[in-house]
């Protein structure tokens, strides 16, 4: 008799010692906490945050039981519902001054309850889908013709001041469908023309037909525009979400034009239709700057024709500003915001505005140079002023940059803001799902009883019927269900219903590795071989069938992850994980136990695997080797 | 304990027309019953609106219909899911085109509309809402492509790993007692129009991988079997195989129908037609093991001769898949 090798059982201690240890976090449950996360993207939460908040909750006198940041939030925990509540309150009044204009996003949240030093050692609890938490799922489609289109119906105005800028007559730009045609009346111009476009526009590809170019876009724009609409939806998705006060909400692209918004915890979906809904808009204004109008306008008597907004400036102190009520340019025709620097190498924001806004541009620049413009930003029906630059000199082409008074982080933070304000493209929502939250407990409850039962029903029954073969069994069962939770929770995938009718299921398949060997094993002891053997033998030729067995359902689990959609693809995920946990405890584990169990005694006359029929006499069909 | 204290093996084979037949009589009543009636898809598939509401006392369905008929609604089923208090409203997707984003735009507000007719009729209870589906008809669409092209793909690589593992005879019969076994769950489902959704889609993949390996465990048996005896006569071989893994067929069928059993008592109404689903699922998987899939193998013409291709000596070497002889 071989002794069972060391490393083996080393290996099943390790595997048990990490599974018990990432499965922990699950038992700690939910403690209630307050998140708090800025509402714009100019106001950073830092260290000095979190003095602050600690600083409130002390003048509050509310107990907490840690605060600490995470990501971009602040997050506070507390030892119950009640104190969360007050926390809450406490914490919007005092860093909120102004309800009307919230600085921060004060949110309830459930944090894991779990000790610091298993969050530190990266031990999470499994991520629950918003079948089990409750909240809402909404499938959004940007509409890539509709931004198509827009981008040439920009692109053709752009071509008419291109060519009249050149002075290179044409008979005619006309949009048809994804192309423009421009016609011209003779070669020379054509050809002129072609050259002067494929410098200027890069965008657009030519394809000259007889006396007219035809252009479209260009296949690289129409994959930038792509990638561009649906990173800068999302941006703007992630701004409005924000005033929802979403604790953990998941905006993510799907598929080329899609966007998957996820939202635990909020049951409105009127209202977050709304917000989601809504679009923000650029506008650039004049400053007035008649000698004490501003003051007057600070009084209560607001001059007419005019607008009192104000100004937030670096350390997030408010200068009012009077701006005239006249709209100059608005946001539609701004195309591009991106961070960079200047000719002084100062930060900069570079703005691009289409052929149409850059002419309006030139011509308000050209007319007001000394005078300062104010770019404002309007959300709510509420406008904020971005920044309110002098201008030096007249701006033609459609790139507009602003400097001064900015550190590179705001440059970039007002770039995004820009961009964001607006969606780039229309979107629509194509699929819903709003779970209320007892349905979600209720669907764990659900989940986890069936679960249960069945363990049990299994458990009763193999080791009555195996005796402590069974228990072995229902030993490395157990384990099976441990490592199964320890992955899932490593790996963070969404747990579903139908996940956990997938851990049900795979319980209840993986005891047939068990009912296999022990069979196999059985099937040995009844043609008269030893005990140690038996098990030897049993186990061996065992495990050709098991991974036969589980191959199978494997290629069903991975078809299913492939191209199941939604809560489905949480069914797969916990298929295929299971049936590798389930083939390393049903073989490895059930072994070391079986060793520990037997392994050291000589001579072994029986072992406990329930009692072993011999037929008395053998049949003319049963003749055995 | 031993259940299955079995002297002789039995004679299954001499049996396998009779089931063979009835086999084939359920078959086709399931094709029958799918080509008339069809499968009940759910929204998920079709498209449309769900709103589940739950009343504090026993809802009272007529005058919900009423405040929906009120609110302009025409097409809608109002039905009890799971308890009197809990009601399912079920609104189909209005006739429009893809393009037709507006329309769709709508129809995604559709679960609050109907939540506020619900309350808007006078003495009517206010119901908590419990949950809201919307999807659209592009989306309901793919869903049911990708499904099927799921079903493909389970198909296609279940025969390629059979292909891999048994010779052609043994590989076409497991196909055919696992489509069998399918068609026929979906028969179930056709015949009683019970709701055809997601989960339910999963349990009949899952029942596809799972009802493979029990043809795969038999056919093993009996391939070590031919190799191992002499002078056996193919039926006798594959009753002989049969016999030899039915206790373990039945206890692993057993314990998972326990865990099935479990989620069709527990698991509620969401559970409730996936568990269902994979309760067929697993009896006819051991009816097919035994009764349609062996015996196509005996009717295919499986020998022994298949197996030995190189006469050896009786004594052990270990052949390719590394099978004892």
């Amino acid at each position: 008799m071989k002794r069972y090798p060391l490393w083996k059982y080393v290996t099943v201690v390790l595997a048990l010692a990490l599974g018990f240890f990432y499965t922990l976090p699950n038992f700690y449950g939910k403690s209630p906490a307050v998140q708090i996360s800025p509402n714009r993207a100019t106001i950073k939460v830092d260290a000095a945050m979190t003095s602050r908040i600690e600083a409130i909750l002390k003048d509050a006198g509310i107990e907490n039981n840690g605060i600490f940041a995470e990501g971009s939030g602040i997050k506070a925990r507390f030892t119950d519902v009640e104190q969360q509540m007050r926390a809450r309150s406490a914490l919007e009044k005092a860093l909120n001054p102004n309800a009307e204009d919230p600085d921060y996003v004060v949110a309830l949240n459930l944090l894991s309850a779990s000790p610091a030093w298993l969050t530190d050692a990266g031990a999470l609890p499994m991520y629950l889908g918003l079948d089990l938490r409750g909240g809402i799922h909404f499938l959004m489609q940007v509409d890539m013709p509709g931004a198509e289109q827009k981008r040439l119906d920009s692109l053709a105005a752009e071509l008419r001041t291109l060519l009249r800028d050149r002075n290179l007559r044409h008979a005619g730009i006309s949009p048809t469908g994804k192309t423009i045609a421009i016609a011209f009346r003779d070669g020379d111009t054509q050809q002129q023309a072609r050259a002067l476009i494929e410098r200027n526009i890069p965008d657009l590809s030519l394809v000259v037909e007889g006396e007219t170019l035809v252009a479209s876009l260009s296949a690289e724009a129409t994959a930038s525009l792509a990638k561009n609409s649906v990173q800068q939806n999302i941006n703007t998705l992630h701004n409005r979400i924000n005033e929802l006060g979403v604790a953990e909400p998941v905006i993510a692209q799907q598929g080329a034009s899609r966007i998957v918004v996820q939202l635990p915890g909020i049951q409105d979906t009127a209202k977050a239709k709304d917000i989601l809904g809504r679009t923000a808009t650029l506008e650039i204004r004049l400053v007035d700057e008649t000698p004490g109008a501003l003051e007057k306008a600070l009084r209560g008597e607001i001059p007419f024709n005019t607008e009192l907004f104000y100004e937030r400036d670096r350390s997030g102190g408010e200068y009012p500003i009077l701006l005239k009520k006249q709209v100059e340019l608005t946001g539609e025709h701004l195309t591009d915001a991106q961070p960079g620097f200047d000719e002084n190498g100062q930060p900069a924001v570079h703005l691009g505005f289409n052929s149409t806004g850059a002419r309006i541009f030139r011509d308000v620049s050209r007319e007001n140079i000394g005078k300062r413009m104010a770019i404002l930003l309007f959300e709510k029906g509420r406008g904020e002023v971005v920044t309110a630059p002098v201008i030096r000199d007249e701006i033609g082409g459609g790139r507009v940059q602003i400097s001064g008074r900015m550190t590179s982080i705001e440059a970039s933070d007002v770039a995004l803001l820009l961009r964001s304000g607006s969606l780039a493209a229309p979107m629509e929502i194509i699929e819903e799902r709003t779970i209320g939250p007892s349905q979600g407990a209720e669907n764990i409850k659900k989940g986890f009883n069936s679960a249960l039962w069945g363990f049990v029903a299994i458990v009763a029954f193999m080791c009555l019927y195996y005796l402590l073969f069974g228990v072995i069994s229902a030993m490395a069962l157990s384990a099976n269900v441990l490592f199964l939770i320890a992955l899932l929770s490593i790996l963070q995938a969404t747990l579903t219903l139908p996940g956990i009718a997938a851990i049900a299921l795979t319980i209840g398949m993986a005891i047939d590795a068990n009912v296999l060997i022990n069979e196999r094993i059985r099937e040995e002891l009844r043609a008269g071989m030893p005990p140690h053997s038996a098990i030897t033998a049993g186990y061996e030729r065992a495990f050709d069938t098991i991974l036969d067995a589980n191959i199978t359902t494997m290629i069903a689990g991975l078809a299913l992850l492939i191209f199941g959609v939604g809560p489905v693809r949480g069914f797969a995920v916990v298929l295929c994980i299971g049936i590798l946990t389930s083939i390393f405890s049903a073989v490895v584990v059930s072994r070391v136990l079986v060793e520990l169990a037997y392994g050291r005694k000589k001579k072994l006359v029986s072992i406990a695997i329930g009692q072993i029929w011999k037929p008395e006499a053998d049949t003319a069909t049963g003749k055995k080797k | 304990m031993e259940f299955f204290r079995i002297r002789k093996d039995i004679p299954f084979m001499r049996y396998a027309p009779v089931f063979n037949v009835i086999s084939l009589i359920i078959f086709v009543l399931a094709v029958f019953f799918l080509a008339t009636r069809g499968l009940n898809f759910s929204m998920e598939f079709t498209g449309g609106t769900l709103v589940e509401v739950r009343y504090e006392q026993a809802a009272n369905t007529a005058a919900m219909r009423t405040a929906l008929v009120d609110a302009g609604y025409t097409e809608f089923v109002v039905q009890n899911f799971g308890s009197p208090e809990d009601v399912l409203i079920r609104l189909p997707l209005k006739d429009m085109t893809e393009e037709d984003a507006a329309a769709d735009q709508n129809m995604a507000r559709q679960g609050e509309a109907v939540l506020a007719a619900l309350t808007a009729q006078p003495d009517a209870a206010t119901p908590e809402l419990r949950r809201v589906e919307f999807v659209g008809a592009q989306v309901g669409r793919e869903m049911a492509e990708s499904g099927a092209l799921a079903l493909l793909v389970v198909v296609i690589g279940i025969m390629i790993y059979l292909a891999f593992r048994f010779e052609w005879r043994f590989g076409l019969a497991a196909i055919l007692a696992n489509m069998h076994d399918i068609i026929i769950v979906m028969g179930f489902f056709a015949f009683f129009q019970w709701e055809f959704s997601l989960p339910v889609l999963a349990a009949v993949l899952a029942v596809m991988g799972y009802s493979v390996n029990e043809s795969v465990i038999i056919f093993d048996r009996v391939r070590e079997t031919f190799k191992k005896t002499r002078g056996m006569e193919t039926p006798q071989i594959l009753n002989h195989a049969i016999t030899r893994t039915i206790s373990r067929t039945i206890i692993t069928h057993g314990s998972t129908q326990f865990m099935v059993l479990s989620m069709l008592i527990f698991g509620g109404e969401a559970l409730h037609y996936f568990a269902l689903a994979l309760t067929i699922g697993i009896c006819f998987n051991v009816y097919s093991a035994v009764l349609v899939s062996s015996p196509i193998v005996m009717w295919l013409g499986v020998s022994r001769e298949q197996f030995i291709k190189h006469p050896k000596p009786q004594d052990a070497t270990r052949t390719a898949d590394g099978a004892c002889v």
